[in-house]
Parts: structure tokens; sequence; C-alpha cells
């Protein structure tokens, strides 16, 4: 989709800098977002670039960037680094506690940049 | 109401045990407890009396400390001896004339061990083998000695020779009969244990009755025997069976047995309702019960009666099994074949040294009794068998003979709920199977739930079948496999990593298991590849394996910052090296602690500003401290013979060696290790993984201690090691536990759920007995010659270091973040603190 406006998005690192199934905080319209990158998988998705909230709602910390990733079940997942509860990377929902979800992020990989979609005005 | 008082006359096992039962007791509240011991200790484990001389202390053998009773509101008196009884006004007296009123009087006396009355047998080096004072006399002896010769060839008296042998004296054995163990062994099972012991270097001389002990030529004594035959020794060590410690019972007219022993009802009780005996001082139907299983029973049923149940004593299995010598010995129920028309199976095996007896009824259709030497593998089924009255198979024979292909095994369901399983603390397989249904689904939770197979491990392997049994009807499958990513134990993926060379985790994903893994796997994987591998774990290939402390190499705290550790071997630290520290401390505002394990942390890092402090650290001369990995954590030490008055090797340059030799090595969960410069232990060795204390001779080591949550006694491993030896066993057991541990298992849970257990770990250890000792010291030395310092490599790559920041696109800090003052120190605000936002620093 390459007639995409690129004012719609906001570059944030180039992709090289996120290694492969690993994560990182970007600061986006003064919100902490956690991008992963995982490695494409048929089953899973197609995708491989992921974003959510930064913040854990159960441990209360801006962690949740550096948490394992993996699939548990369909369930494509961080694992909180404090207490391990696991997070859904589409729908931000904590697979053991469904009443906190967190905020979930469009992002994108554009001229081998990560990109976060700016929120509607 | 008052509380009833309850005095204990002496403290040896069976009186520690009734203490113990009282405590545990419903109505412990309403009673108070007192009991003497004349000995200048509390009880300790005379059944694991020759453990002294393997290198174990008085504290090891100890039952229990004076920090129990005290908790327990447990008076208790040493070196004190109760030495008179006014039954009408119910009170005791003392040697030192202490005067205590009873409500009930609890004789445990014990017993003394006999020494026939031969002339010349009170001289200064014929002593006897009971307490520790007499250990330490044998010992004290043994250092003037070259020949020691025991009197008595039944089960202590060959304790005693093993003792001796230990002590490194040419070593005898006299028996009156005219075999070994007369009374368990029939003459076949005698024969062997013979000619096993004999092997060893031991004479044994039977059917010797010993006349004098007179002055020796070569030796300081010589016996003479009644045959006309004598033996020259420089030592006398009776051990010919022991007496009823009754003269108290007898002195104040308790009714008593026609050859001793004071003599008690179904409650224990004497001929004073108030007064009760229990132990070998205890006369039960005209019988002695010398051993201390039915000791236990006799304390469990008078605290029964105190306390208003029902238990009754109706006597005793005296079934025994035990090594003797490295040789073992079990022996059952009529292990003579005394019964009228009585039949025997009899298997010999001359050349693996292997007895075996049963003896059944004359329909045979009931065990009666067995003799087992060189094998007692079959010793738990058969008790079970006797103690339970069960039939026997069609072909009992099959029971004892070698298996061939499928061995019978006795069907636990058969079994009865109420069939005893430990002897030690009277643990039934029903205990056993409700602790299951209760949710302890392996033989370590279960061992922690009941005690099972926490006191001599003879019931180890029958307990386990146990277990096996009922979660198999209960329908659990045991199913160890680690997540659902892998259908392998971390034990199978270790075998799988080392024999395949898998070096990375998306090999082993995509050869071995299925999705995308997880936070358990991962980790799992991540660790198993560095202790074989020991690749760099921040390497692209790892990076997204390691767990939250790993992946920047720092401990994260509640607050997402990190704490650093840097290492300090065995605490010994220059004061430019601590001023550093504190410099470093003081430019980050970190909250600084001592810990633990005698070294510094520094809390409330960033991650943006680990690499500068690291930096800092590293160029003073510090290194990581891997207080973040599942790896090894510190070597814990004094200050041995360096500096303190009474060590007696060099701890410290001990401590910093191993404490550099194993360094970054990544094990299963972490490990941490000490080592103390003498026998007072001021680094607590015996609550670490790996625990070293230094002896005149060398080291002793100790293995599978643990402090936190489930503390544990390390068990002595081998003593006396040379430097060069300790290192080698302790590379050996170190790349064992990695190559068969459990995820998060810590080399405690790890020993007690080994089967074989100690015995079997030392077989690999010490004698290889797996052959894989060459292995395990080629993994180890690969490991140390791949050692780096994990935050050096990383500081010096500009590229890692762009993962230490908040944010990629932004160099603000976490906006979060909010630190209070504490005496004089930050920590992490409340969330409540956060919102008033009051006194908040930053």
């Amino acid at each position: 989709m390459s007639t995409a406006i690129s004012t719609e998005w906001v570059s944030i690192c180039p992709v090289e800098d996120l290694l492969a199934n690993t994560g990182l905080c970007a600061l986006h319209e003064g919100e902490q977002v956690a991008i992963y990158k995982i490695n494409p998988c048929e089953e899973y998705s197609q995708n491989f670039l992921y974003a959510i909230s930064n913040y854990d709602p159960i441990g209360k910390a801006n962690v949740l960037s550096r948490g394992i990733l993996g699939n548990i079940g369909n369930h494509l997942v961080v694992a909180s680094p404090l207490y391990k509860q696991h997070f859904d990377l589409f729908s931000g929902e904590c697979l053991e506690d469904p009443e906190h979800r967190v905020k979930t992020y469009e992002v994108r990989c554009f001229n081998d940049e990560i990109q976060l979609k700016k929120s509607a005005q | 109401m008052s509380k009833q008082r309850i005095i204990v006359v002496g403290n040896g096992m069976v009186g520690h045990r009734f203490i113990e039962n009282l405590v545990d007791s419903p109505s412990a509240d309403s009673l108070d407890v007192i009991t003497f011991s004349e000995e200048p200790r509390l009880a300790y484990d005379r059944v694991q009396l020759s453990a002294y001389f393997s290198g174990s202390t008085a504290d090891d053998l100890a039952l229990t400390s004076e920090g129990y009773y005290q908790e327990n509101g447990v008076n208790y008196v040493l070196n004190d001896k109760v030495v008179s009884i006014n039954k009408s006004k119910k009170y005791v007296v003392t040697a030192s004339g202490r005067e205590e009123k009873y409500d009930k009087l609890i004789l445990a006396t014990g017993s003394y061990p006999f020494v026939p009355p031969i002339p010349g047998k009170d001289q200064d080096h014929c002593l006897v083998y009971r307490t520790i004072e007499d250990l330490e006399a044998i010992t004290h002896s043994a250092e003037t000695s070259k020949v020691g010769v025991v009197v008595g060839g039944g089960l202590l008296g060959l304790e005693a020779a093993s003792a001796l042998t230990n002590l490194g004296l040419e070593t005898h054995v006299v028996e009156f009969a005219p075999r070994l163990m007369a009374v368990q062994l029939d003459e076949g099972g005698g024969k062997l244990l013979r000619r096993k012991i004999e092997d060893l270097g031991l004479t044994v001389h039977t059917e010797k009755n010993t006349q004098e002990i007179v002055a020796g030529e070569n030796c300081r004594y010589r016996m003479n025997f009644a045959d006309g035959s004598f033996l020259e020794t420089d030592m006398v060590l009776f051990s010919a069976g022991i007496r009823p410690q009754d003269e108290l019972a007898r002195e104040f007219d308790l009714k008593m047995g026609e050859r001793g022993g004071i003599v008690i009802n179904n409650q224990c009780q004497t001929s004073d309702e108030n007064i009760y005996a229990i132990g070998e001082c205890a006369l039960w139907d005209g019988r002695i019960f010398g051993l201390v299983a039915p000791g236990y029973t006799m304390a469990k049923v008078a605290v029964s009666h105190i306390t208003g149940g029902t238990e009754e004593f109706t006597g005793a299995d005296m079934s025994t099994k035990l090594k003797l010598l490295g040789v073992d010995v079990a022996s059952i129920g009529d292990a003579h074949g005394n019964t009228p028309g009585a039949q025997s199976y009899v298997y010999t095996d001359e050349v693996n040294e292997v007895y075996k007896r049963l003896v059944v009824s004359e329909d045979n259709t009931r065990l009666l009794g067995a003799v087992l030497v060189g094998d007692v593998e079959v010793y738990g089924n058969l008790l079970q068998f006797k103690l339970n009255d069960m039939a026997l198979p069609d072909n009992p024979e099959a029971l004892i003979a070698p298996s061939v292909g499928d061995a019978p095994v006795m069907g636990m369901d058969a079994l009865p709920d109420a069939a005893q399983i430990c002897s030690c603390y009277d643990v039934s397989k029903g205990a056993i199977c409700s602790a299951v249904q209760n949710g302890c689904t392996d033989v370590g939770a279960v061992k922690t739930e009941t005690s099972a197979a926490t006191g001599c491990g003879g019931c180890a392997a029958m307990v386990k079948q146990v277990v096996d049994s009922e979660l198999a009807s209960l329908g659990i499958e045991v199913n160890n496999n680690l997540c659902e990513h892998f259908d392998y134990s971390r034990q199978e993926l270790a075998d799988i990593i080392r024999i395949k060379g898998i070096t990375t985790f998306d090999e082993l994903l995509s050869e071995y298991g299925t999705g995308l893994g997880c936070e358990i796997c991962k980790p799992t994987a991540g660790s198993i590849l560095a202790s074989y591998g020991n690749e760099y774990i921040l390497k692209k290939e790892h990076i997204g394996l390691q767990d939250t402390n790993d992946i920047y190499l720092g401990n994260m705290q509640k607050d997402g910052t990190y704490s650093v550790v840097p290492r300090v071997p065995g605490g010994e630290i220059t004061p430019e090296k601590l001023i550093v520290l504190g410099e470093v401390a003081k430019e980050y505002d970190l909250y600084t602690k001592v810990t633990g394990g005698q070294r510094i942390d520094l809390f409330g890092a960033q991650l943006h500003e680990l690499p500068d402090i690291w930096r800092q650290l590293i160029d003073a001369g510090f290194e990581t401290g891997h207080a973040y990995g599942k790896s090894l954590r510190t070597v814990k030490s004094c200050v041995g013979s360096t500096w303190c008055r009474y060590g007696v090797q060099d701890s410290l340059s001990m401590t910093i060696a191993i404490e550099d030799r194993y360094k970054g090595l990544r094990s299963p969960h972490k490990v941490k290790m000490a080592v103390s410069g003498c026998t007072r232990e001021c680094a607590e060795a015996q609550s670490k993984d790996v625990g070293i204390i230094a002896t005149e001779n060398g080291w002793n080591l100790y293995v599978c201690g643990n402090g936190g949550m489930r503390p544990r006694h390390a068990d002595l491993f081998a003593t006396d090691l040379d430097d060069e030896t300790l290192i080698k066993y302790i590379d050996r057991f170190f790349m064992f536990y990695i190559r068969t541990a459990d995820r998060l298992q810590r080399t405690s849970v790890w020993l007690e759920n080994l089967e074989g257990g100690l015995d079997y770990l030392k077989e690999v250890i010490i004698d290889d007995k797996l052959g894989i000792c060459g292995e395990l010291e080629s993994e180890m030395t690969k490991v140390i010659g791949t050692y780096q310092c994990e935050w050096k490599t990383t500081i010096e790559d500009p590229e890692k270091l762009k993962r230490f920041s908040h944010f990629i696109n932004a160099d603000e800090p976490d906006s979060n973040l909010a630190f209070v003052k504490t005496r004089g120190q930050r920590r992490p605000a409340t969330e409540e603190e956060k919102i008033t936002a009051i006194e908040v620093v930053e």
C-alpha cells in the first residue's frame, strides 16, 4: 500500500534497530508504546511487527516492551517481565485476567523504518 | 486450670520423639514439659553414629536444637541426671539436687553397652560404642593405636568395626557365635557377609570366647581366648549387645523383668500408672526392642494415652535393612525358619556375592521371613508381604530370582491403606495416597508433606511406587513436558542439545518443537545452550530467549528499574574498590545495601544509566556478578587461616579460586557456594548447593543444601579431599546437575527426586558408575575456557548499547518513575505516594 499518506504515520526508528523476537519502547504522542518484532509464521500471522501499550496494568510499571514473546495456544503473546501474565498482541487482552486490556497501536514497516500510526485528530 | 506437668527422663532418640509428638499434639498448650539428660547435648541420631568417623560432626547428627525446644516451650536440663523418684508425692530429684514435681513421668533412659565380665576389661584403651563421647574417646585412642578389635559381630559390632576401619586401624571382629549377625542372618547369609567383609581387609574370628585381656608383646594388649588362641591389639571395643538402662526404676520399685527391663503394658505404663517407660529401657511381653522404630511407636502410644487417645503398643516388627561397611544386609521376620513346617527358597550367586533366602509357611502361601545379603532391593516388597500377611504369588521364588526381562513387581494396589511404608516416621500407604490426592504429584512433594523417606531413606523406592501407582489410579498422567511447545522434559532437552550439538533455539524448535515458544521454554533452552555452548547471551540468536533479568543484565525491580551487583569474589574488596562503588552509587543516587552473599547491591538504576555505571565499574576492575542469571551467584567465605585464630585452611584463597572457576556458569537454577576455614562453619556452607569445610587434612565437601523457602542441610558428600579432587568432584557435580535437573529445580529438590539419592550421586560422581565423568569434566572445561564478562562485551558494542535506553526515539527517562527518601536513601514511591505526590524526589 505505497499510496499511504506519509503524514498519517510517524517514523520511530530503523527496523534493524529492533532485533527479531524482542521488543523496544517508543514515545508516541506522549504515550509509551511497546513495539515487537517476531518471526513471521503462517500459523499465527503474516505480520511481524506488533504494538501495544508499554504499561503493565498488573505490575503497574512501564515494562511490557521487555517481555518474552511467544504463543499460548492460538494467541500471539508477550509475557510481562514482572509477573509473567500474558498479553495478546492483537487485542491487548490479558489472558490470565481478561478485565485487564492494554491499548493496541497500528504499526508498520515502511522504507525500512518502523512507523506508528497517528491517532485520529 | 493449671497445666499438666510432664517430665521426660533421658533425651535420646526416643525421648526426643516423645517430646516432638507431644508438641505436635492438640493438647500441647495444656502441657508443661521438662526433659533431663545426663549427656551434654540434646538428642542426636545414634543410628548414624558411624558417620561421625566419615566426617559428620556432632551438629550433623543432632536431631533437634535448643532453639526448637525454646520455641515450643520445652524446658531442658543437660548434664544432670535424675537419681531419685518419689512415686507417692510425684517428684524427682536430680544429681545436682534439683527437685521437680510431675503429673506424668516418662522414663526414656535407653540402654547401655554390655561389657562381658572379662578380667582386664577396664583398661584405658578398652572402650564402648554408644555416645558421641565414646566416639571421641575412640578417636583419641586410635591416634596411638595400629590394631583394633571389636568384641561382638552383631549389627552394632560391625558398625563399630566400620568406624575403626575408617580411623585407619587394622581391624578384627571377634564373635562368640559361629557366624556374624547371628540374630538376623542364617548360616548362608552370615557366611557371605563374612566373605565380603574379609574382602575389605577386616579379619573375622568366630567362635572365640575371650578369657582375659593382658599386656601384649607387639601391641598394647593381648586377648586370650578359651580355645588357647590369642590376638594382639592396641584397642578393644566392646559391642556385645545392650542392656536396658533401668537402675532408676529398679531402685524405686517399679516392676522389672527377670533379666532387666521396665515392665510396661500396652499403653506403655509401668507398674505405677503415672510413670511410663519407652524405648530400649522398656520390657513389653518379655521383650526388649533394640531398634529405634519400635521406640518411636512407644513414644507415640505414650503421648496418645496421656492426651486421651486410644493407641496401643502391640509389639513391633524387628525386620531390618542396613549397609554395613558398604555391604547391603537385610533380615525380615523368622530369618532362621524356626516356625514349625517352615520351608525355604534359597538363591546364591557366588560370582556377584548375592545371597537371598525366603522363609515361607508350610502351605507356601505366606512369607514368614527372609535374609538378603549383597542385594536388598526386594526388601521393601517382601516386608509388606510379611507385615500385611498378604498371600504370596504362585511362584514365590520369582521374588528373589534374578530378574530376567520384567521382574515381578508387587502391585501397590494389593497393599492395604494401613500398611506402614516409612517406619521412621510411621507413614502409611494411605497417608501417602492422600498426599497425592491433595496435590503432591512427585516424590519430593510427598516427602515434604508426609516426612516419608526422610529418616533412614530405606523406603524411598517403595514411596515412589506408591506415588506412581496412586497417580496412575487417579488418572493423572505424569507429564513432565516443559510446555506446550515441547513434548520433552528439561532433562531430555538438555540431552538433545548436548548430543545433537544444537546451537540455537530456532534449530531446536524447528526440529523438536512446535509454535513460537514462550517464557517457559525460551529461557530454559537459553540456559541449556549457555551451559553447553556458553556464547554471549545477548547475541542476536539468543537475545529473545533471555528472561527478565538476563536480557538487560540486571535484576528488574518492581518499578522496572534495575539493581547492579558487581562480583566481589569471597567478599574480599579493597578500600579503593569500595570507594568506587560508593562514588558510583552517589552519582546515580542508587539505594545501597550489602547482600547476604557478601557483596553490594545498588538499586534503582534506569536502563539508560546501566552502561555508564558498568563502564565505571569495569574501569575500576570489577566484572559482572551474574546476580541476574540462573547461574553461580557467590561463594561465601570466612577469612580462614589467613586471619582467624581457629582456621585450619586458607578458605579465602579457595573461595576466590572457585568463584573465579565457576563464575558465569549457567544452570537450571541459581547455585550458591560457600567455604568455611574450619568446623565452626562461619560461612554457613551447609546451607549452600555446594559447601566446603576445611579439615586438618583437606576439605569436606557438602552438597545440595539450601536456605531460603525450604531450608535443607547439605549432605556430606566426601571428606578430607585435596584441592585437586575437590575441584574435580565439584566440576562433575555441577555438570551432572545441569544435565539432569528439571527447570528451576534447586540442587536440594533435585537430590530428593534423584532415584537412589545421595548414594547414587556418590556412585556417579566419585565411582564414575555411568562412565560419564570424563564428559562432565570436559564440558566444564569448555565453559570455563569460554567465560566472558557480559557487561564488558556489551559496553564495547555500540549496537548492543542502543537497547539500553527507555525510549528508542527519545532521550527522556520513564515518566512513571518516582522515588521517596527513607532512612537517607531513595526507594520506589508507592502508588499512593505517586498520586499524592508529596515529598517525591525528582
